[in-house]
């Protein structure tokens, strides 16, 4: 049987193929998907800051940043039998919703710029990307296949 | 000193509610001068709701709906965030262009200005009464617009707010329009520091 597992904002899954990871209209967020095809075991993380470091709410979850919710969800894949070193990434996300001058933060590049540097440091390469812009987007990742499917409000579905 | 939304006591919930009765109405009755037509209002609903709800309330996180976004300057800091049913579009949009038929996600610049002024004058006579009720200054930065899914335009306020907590004001208004119902949310996060001087100021801290 597949189940469909929704991922909700700071968190994070990992499961294996055919089950399907979802996590719904993502703006500013990055949504990281993230496979190992040949063990078939795939997971999806909903991140919303960049940066654990710089949090002054010491009970958020670590799920929450860049840094260390990706570290967190290799742990996860590993214990469903994920090799690190055979994972590749897909991520979408990290959107300016709104066109303001005073945007004084322009968190959905921060959030794409730490997602960039943690995969990074993991050494896992980045395969596909559908990012920035202005628009929301809901992310379908297919471990079966590895296809990461982007909906949009008015630009459709696209497949990466 | 307040930290986030659930230290605020009940009366403070209170006083915050009528801050939101009188500013609906200030709102919807500019609505009406602009429109040059009556306006029914319901007594709004308001409550402080976490995100989650809200989103859960209005129809989920890929409903597509209409975003105002007004940041806030002067004694209260913050964001003021509009959130507009298709049925509001199609009322503008019918009285000022007699654009039938509406489709929200394709429309063109003219249109956007138009609601997005709308939404301009609402956000400014609502934020007039807050501001004579409390005798504090409130200014506005331009108010910017669009048209998405309800999750990623709430994803805005959730980010910038996450050190606050996970609840805010939530307004929910209801009026009609020529026998339309138009249902609009609104939602209302001062930074925690003016919260408190709003709180001082109505004599509820």
């Amino acid at each position: 049987m597949m189940a469909n597992l929704t991922i909700g904002i700071s968190d994070l899954k990992a499961c294996k193929a055919p089950d399907v990871l979802v996590t719904y209209a993502l703006g500013s967020c990055v949504g990281i998907c993230l496979l190992d095809s040949i063990a078939g075991v795939g997971g999806m993380s909903h991140i919303m800051l960049p940066d654990s470091t710089q949090a002054t709410n010491g009970s958020a979850t670590p799920m929450r940043f860049a840094d260390t919710a990706i570290p967190m969800l290799i742990n996860e894949m590993a214990k469903l039998g994920a090799s690190r070193s055979r994972l590749k990434a897909k991520i979408a996300g990290g959107a300016v919703m709104f066109a303001t001058t005073s945007d004084r933060f322009n968190i959905g590049e921060r959030n794409i710029a730490a997602v960039k540097s943690a995969l990074r440091t993991e050494g896992i390469p980045i395969i596909a990307e559908d990012t920035g812009l202005n628009y929301g987007r809901t992310v379908f990742f297919y471990p079966e296949t590895g296809i990461m499917e982007v909906r949009a409000a008015a630009k459709g579905n696209k497949q990466f | 000193m307040l930290k986030n939304y659930d230290d605020l006591s009940p009366v403070a919930i209170d006083c915050l509610r009528e801050i939101g009765n009188i500013g609906s109405g200030s709102a919807a009755s500019s609505l009406s001068e602009m429109l040059g037509k009556p306006i029914e209002m319901k007594v709004p609903n308001v409550c402080v709701l976490e995100y989650q709800q809200i989103i859960d309330t209005m129809g989920g996180p890929e409903k597509v709906i209409t975003g105002i976004l007004v940041r806030l300057q002067g004694d209260i800091k913050g964001m003021m965030m509009f959130l507009l049913e298709d049925s509001f579009a199609q009322v503008v949009l019918s009285t000022f262009m007699n654009a039938e038929n509406v489709q929200v996600t394709k429309l063109g610049e003219m249109e956007l200005s138009v609601i997005t002024e709308m939404g301009n004058i609402m956000a400014g006579s609502y934020l007039r009464a807050l501001s004579t009720l409390t005798g504090l200054t409130i200014d506005m930065d331009i108010p910017s617009m669009t048209v998405d899914m309800l999750g990623a335009i709430m994803s805005v306020p959730i980010i910038e707010f996450s050190q606050v907590g996970d609840k805010v004001l939530f307004i929910d208004d209801g009026f009609a329009i020529d026998g339309v119902a138009i249902k609009s949310n609104i939602i209302l996060i001062p930074e925690m520091e003016s919260l408190e001087t709003l709180m001082r100021k109505l004599g509820v801290l």
